[in-house]
């Protein structure tokens, strides 16, 4: 008789900890073939609610942090991620890719962590200016983190696609709560499983599988998220969340038909969308 | 009782036993080549130099010295691996200097060992400061080689191709690393000449280029003395020539490349004035000054060399000052306890005498600690120099050792205009607890660094470079990337 | 006489920090270690102020204070047992003859948030009982309301009333906010008649550190510039290994040096200090890592 696989159980990553939904509930994920994959968590509004005070209580220490550190653990990343290529790449595979399709997916990623690694000690400097002011000031703006950040992750690519929406926004200093693609979500927590094991702080990234539909109001209403970026082309969807993100003036970020593969799905600029410019004076005259 | 009088009550009394580095787990090879397209060769000038521990006078090494020829061959290999070196697409660039950076971290410790060894400094400085500002500046720029259109509003930028690279012993390993990293990660190759009295870090980090896996040639060193240097400097198929070192030489460099189209950037001498104000936090003051002067033995470019002090507080600053000296160990680099190192060479221990004397001619009165100095080896105590003022000798010329000049002054004005009355301008530190002079200082100093309520701190992220002649281009931060591109 | 507060010369925390570093960087061993680690023990009030405490639990302090490890000869005693006024009297006898002092907490411990007159009694009762040294706490409320006459007139009204006892007065510089106010509260302990400054209660986070530690050398340094008196300094809290503790006597070396190096100028505020102490020593004799299932544990 061969040798009996055994399966791995694909919990939830709230507070750099592996739970299962408090709910209970799971939802089934089958391969193209219809044959059983996984029995994925389908996480709750109590789920998110908890990840988001996780989030929360990471953040200060998280944007507190120097920014060679933040660059040294996304680089970090970068190399766990090497590490387990084959790993991923078998998931991805699993999960309906063809195995070239899906390795070119992993290298993709681990490229796009290394990408944005190298821009933690960068944006700050091509976003920032000193502003001569016509009064005797020292005057400078820099950007800074916004804060606790709700991600929903593209549908398609649940690896790159996660990563490309995760990654500016935690090397920018916040911290975020991701729910994985609904069709596409192991990796979302073998990554979790990465980001446990790359000097990450606890909270600072949380990763949720289930239901888009059950948890977008949750992720756009919630008071205590600053801003909300969107994955997706759904209309309805989209007009939703800006409806709900109005209630405390979150910040709403729409990746509407972003090719993952390209160039111009990475940039400077997605960070500065989870930025704040704040302005300081101080006078120059003894 | 007077707070000036008689800081030696507070003599301490308990003496830390040796706590020397292990050195058992480093590798000096007897003898190293030089590092051409990717490997150690023997020079064909067949000569090679010795390279000792300036604490103990023992050999440590022998290392080739390279040619005219030599050097040649260095450029040829260089000007062959450019075009595929800037052609590889620039993420993948930045991958190789990535790995060289964290094979740097792998390495720390040796690389700190060897560098206190070869160059006198002492242990906590290399192990502390040294290597961990090396890797990050091959992190920093590794960051930079896919994302240069965004450091150019409105331009797009290319390479200069073959840059010559000559760096000083002062941070043998981190000057290593503030050239090689903007070059590479902006797609040029390079030669680089380290100085003769530290070539060893410079081995160690070529052993680290091969194992990174780095194309053949990106990166050559060739080791030697002036006339190598003088080689790399006069070889026609050079495009950018990077020097740091002393003013002489860089006037020198200048002088021998006008009406080539090399471009240049130096980094050369300094005087840093290091400004007291009676409202600064004093404790925290007296240490910035001791950091200033004394860090690496005052072998730094930067150095806080002419202290200003406000005349009202000038007694206690003084009186503290002498009591802190009172407390710094001068000794054996490799012990973790030694504040002090060795003075790198005894050329560079007899311009520091040399120095000493013309200011006791001069009439300056003279402050050093009793030390326990060792037989062997070059050495040289904290040194102060009271009542000096502008027209002395060793107030106006660089002396690149621990030898601090003290004056005091009475107004902002004033001091603003002895600071800057210099023909040099790389740093100044002010102190002082009001944010509206920090700023009116730092506007008024003609410095290229300037440091407020601390001293020589530096970060990759961090532009540094003089004004005047301490020379001119910026090495760090965003600016350090201009010297080594051209505008589409 | 209330001291000038406003001619104070500023601290910078980054600079202190840096300081502070420099001094952790110290590696201390072989010989000069174990003679660190002797030191430290002979300079630790041993102590325990907890609600639970009961006669039993003190009895077993004070035995453990003179007999720390029997196992190891010429071992120093350590310098007090820091007990709540109604232990006093029973410390007192049970640690009879054995050259260890007894202090006492004193003042509405730990808050301080009492009338003077509560303040008084509790001192004088302590005192009475036999403390040999008084802990007071300020009224921490009062000096960051800017009272700081209030602050010193209450210390020394307390030095009053600890007649020939010493006084400790515990500034609590976790509450204090900067470095600033810890020069300036030492300030007032020190023109107000203390003999001892203290950094904390032990009770609130942070405890000491080496940085408010360092300020108040600092302090205690001008004022012996000053005045030509020796003021003795006590970090508590915090304070739970060798390798913690060894800082601390870097520190108090290279800043005040030889004068201040014995119990009679410095202390500890510990109390599983000493067996990490104990345990190093051992380990330094017979070159082995130490487990606490070895040493007692009172």
């Amino acid at each position: 008789m061969s040798r009996l696989n055994v399966n791995k159980t694909y919990k939830i990553f709230i507070g750099g900890k592996f739970p299962r939904t408090e709910s209970g509930r799971y939802y089934s994920l089958k391969d193209k073939k219809d044959n059983f994959l996984a029995n994925m968590c389908l996480s709750s509004r109590k789920d998110f609610r908890n990840a988001v005070v996780a989030a929360r209580k990471a953040f200060e220490p998280w944007s507190a942090a120097t920014a060679l550190n933040r660059g040294q653990i996304l680089y970090r990343l970068a190399e766990m991620l090497e590490g387990r290529k084959d790993q991923f790449t078998a998931e991805i595979h699993a999960m309906g890719s063809s195995e070239a399709r899906a390795r070119k997916e992993v290298e993709a990623s681990i490229d796009r962590l290394v990408y944005y690694a190298g821009w933690s000690d960068k944006y700050q400097q091509i976003f920032s200016a000193v502003n001569p002011v016509a009064t005797p000031h020292f005057n400078f703006s820099a950007p800074e983190p916004t804060g606790v950040v709700s991600i929903i992750a593209p549908e398609e690519h649940g690896l790159l696609g996660l990563i490309s929406a995760l990654a500016p926004v935690i090397v920018g200093g916040n911290t975020a709560v991701l729910l994985a693609s609904e069709s596409q979500p192991l990796s979302s927590i073998s990554f979790a499983e990465i980001v446990h094991t790359s000097d990450v702080p606890a909270g600072v990234v949380n990763i949720l599988t289930g239901s888009k539909t059950e948890l977008l109001d949750h992720m756009a209403s919630h008071m205590d998220v600053n801003a909300i970026i969107y994955c997706g082309n759904e209309d309805k969807e989209i007009q939703m969340i800006g409806e709900l993100a109005s209630e405390n003036m979150k910040r709403t970020v729409f990746y509407r038909k972003t090719d993952w593969f390209t160039e111009t799905a990475q940039s400077p600029y997605f960070i500065n969308k989870t930025q704040e410019i704040k302005t300081t004076w101080h006078p120059v005259k003894i | 009782m007077d707070v000036t009088d008689n800081q030696d009550v507070f003599t301490s009394s308990w003496e830390y036993a040796e706590a020397p580095e292990s050195q058992d787990h480093i590798q000096i090879e007897k003898r190293y080549g030089l590092f051409i397209d990717g490997k150690f060769e023997e020079p064909l000038s067949k000569k090679y130099f010795q390279t000792a521990n300036p604490a103990n006078d023992k050999l440590l090494s022998e290392v080739a010295e390279a040619s005219e020829a030599d050097v040649d061959k260095a450029v040829k290999a260089a000007r062959n691996a450019f075009k595929k070196w800037s052609g590889l697409p620039a993420k993948e660039r930045g991958k190789y200097i990535f790995r060289i950076a964290r094979l740097i971290q792998e390495r720390a410790r040796e690389l700190a060992v060897i560098e206190s060894l070869d160059g006198g400094k002492p242990i906590r400085e290399s192990r502390d400061i040294d290597i961990p500002l090396a890797a990050n500046h091959f992190f920093y720029y590794a960051g930079w080689a896919d994302k240069l259109d965004y450091a150019f509003p409105g331009r797009k930028v290319k390479p200069l191709g073959v840059a010559g690279q000559i760096i000083p012993w002062n941070f043998p390993l981190l000057m290593a690393a503030w050239k090689l990293a903007p070059a590479l990660a902006t797609g040029n190759t390079v030669v680089l000449k380290p100085a003769e009295t530290t070539p060893l870090t410079a081995m160690k980090l070529a052993e680290i280029i091969r194992d990174s896996e780095l194309p053949p040639g990106v990166v050559n060193i060739v080791t030697g003395a002036g006339e190598t240097g003088a080689s790399l400097v006069r070889h026609p198929d050079i495009d950018k020539i990077a020097f740091t070192g002393s003013t002489a030489v860089g006037k020198f460099i200048q002088k021998a490349i006008s009406g080539t189209s090399k471009k240049l950037t130096l980094e050369l001498g300094g005087k840093g004035a290091n400004i007291i104000f009676e409202d600064a936090a004093l404790d925290q003051a007296v240490e910035g000054i001791v950091d200033a002067i004394f860090f690496n033995q005052g072998h730094v470019c930067c150095a806080g060399s002419r202290l200003f002090v406000q005349e009202s507080v000038a007694d206690l600053v003084i009186a503290k000052l002498k009591s802190r000296l009172n407390s710094l160990f001068v000794g054996n680099p490799l012990d973790k306890n030694t504040d002090i190192g060795a003075i790198n060479s005894k050329k560079q221990l007899e311009t520091i005498k040399k120095y000493i004397d013309i200011g006791k001619s001069e009439g300056g009165q003279v402050y050093q600690p009793e030390c326990n100095l060792p037989e062997h080896g070059n050495w040289c105590p904290p040194t102060l120099f009271l009542n000096v003022s502008q027209s002395h000798r060793i107030v106006q010329e660089e002396i690149f050792g621990p030898v601090l000049t003290v004056q005091t002054f009475r107004t902002i004005d004033e001091v603003i205009e002895k600071a800057n009355n210099s023909p040099y301008g790389l740093s100044a530190g002010v102190w002082t607890d009001k944010g509206s002079k920090i700023f009116h200082l730092t506007k008024k100093l003609k410095a290229g660094v300037i440091w407020a309520n601390t001293y020589n701190k530096f970060d990759a992220t961090s532009p540094f470079g003089g004004y005047k002649e301490s020379g001119f281009g910026r090495e760090g931060g965003l600016h350090g990337l201009k010297p080594y591109i051209k505008f589409e | 006489m209330i001291p000038n507060l406003n001619n104070l010369s500023p601290y910078d925390t980054l600079g202190v920090l840096e300081r502070v570093d420099r001094f952790c960087k110290r590696s201390i061993k072989k010989s000069s270690k174990v003679e660190g680690l002797k030191l430290a023990l002979s300079m630790i009030d041993l102590t325990t102020l907890e609600g639970k405490d009961t006669p039993g639990k003190v009895k077993q302090l004070c035995y453990k204070a003179i007999h720390p490890h029997d196992k190891l000869e010429s071992l120093p005693k350590v310098a007090a047992v820091c007990v709540y006024p109604t232990y006093v009297g029973l410390a007192k006898k049970e640690l009879k003859g054995s050259g260890i002092l007894v202090a006492s907490v004193a003042t509405a411990f730990p808050s301080g948030q009492s009338s003077l007159k509560t303040k008084l009694s509790d001192t004088r009762y302590a005192v009475d009982e036999g403390a040999d040294e008084i802990d007071m706490v300020i009224s921490r409320g009062e000096f960051l309301a800017g009272n700081y006459e209030f602050v010193f007139d209450e210390i020394a009204s307390i030095k009053e009333a600890c007649g020939n006892a010493h006084l400790k007065v515990i500034l609590e510089t976790g509450e204090l906010d900067t470095l600033d106010n810890v020069r300036k509260a030492s300030e007032l302990a020190m023109h107000a008649g203390a003999d001892f400054i203290k950094t904390s209660t032990g009770k609130i986070q942070p405890a000491a550190t080496l940085s408010v530690t360092y300020v108040m050398l600092d302090a205690i340094k001008d004022y012996y510039l000053k005045t030509g008196k020796m003021i003795g300094m006590k970090p508590a809290g915090g304070i739970s290994n060798s390798k913690i503790a060894l800082q601390y006597l870097v520190m108090l070396n290279e800043v005040l040096g030889e004068k201040w190096m014995n119990k009679n100028y410095f202390r500890f505020g510990a109390s599983s200090l000493a067996n990490d102490i104990l345990m190093q020593l051992v380990k330094a004799e017979t070159g082995h890592y130490q487990s606490s299932n070895y040493f007692s544990k009172d």
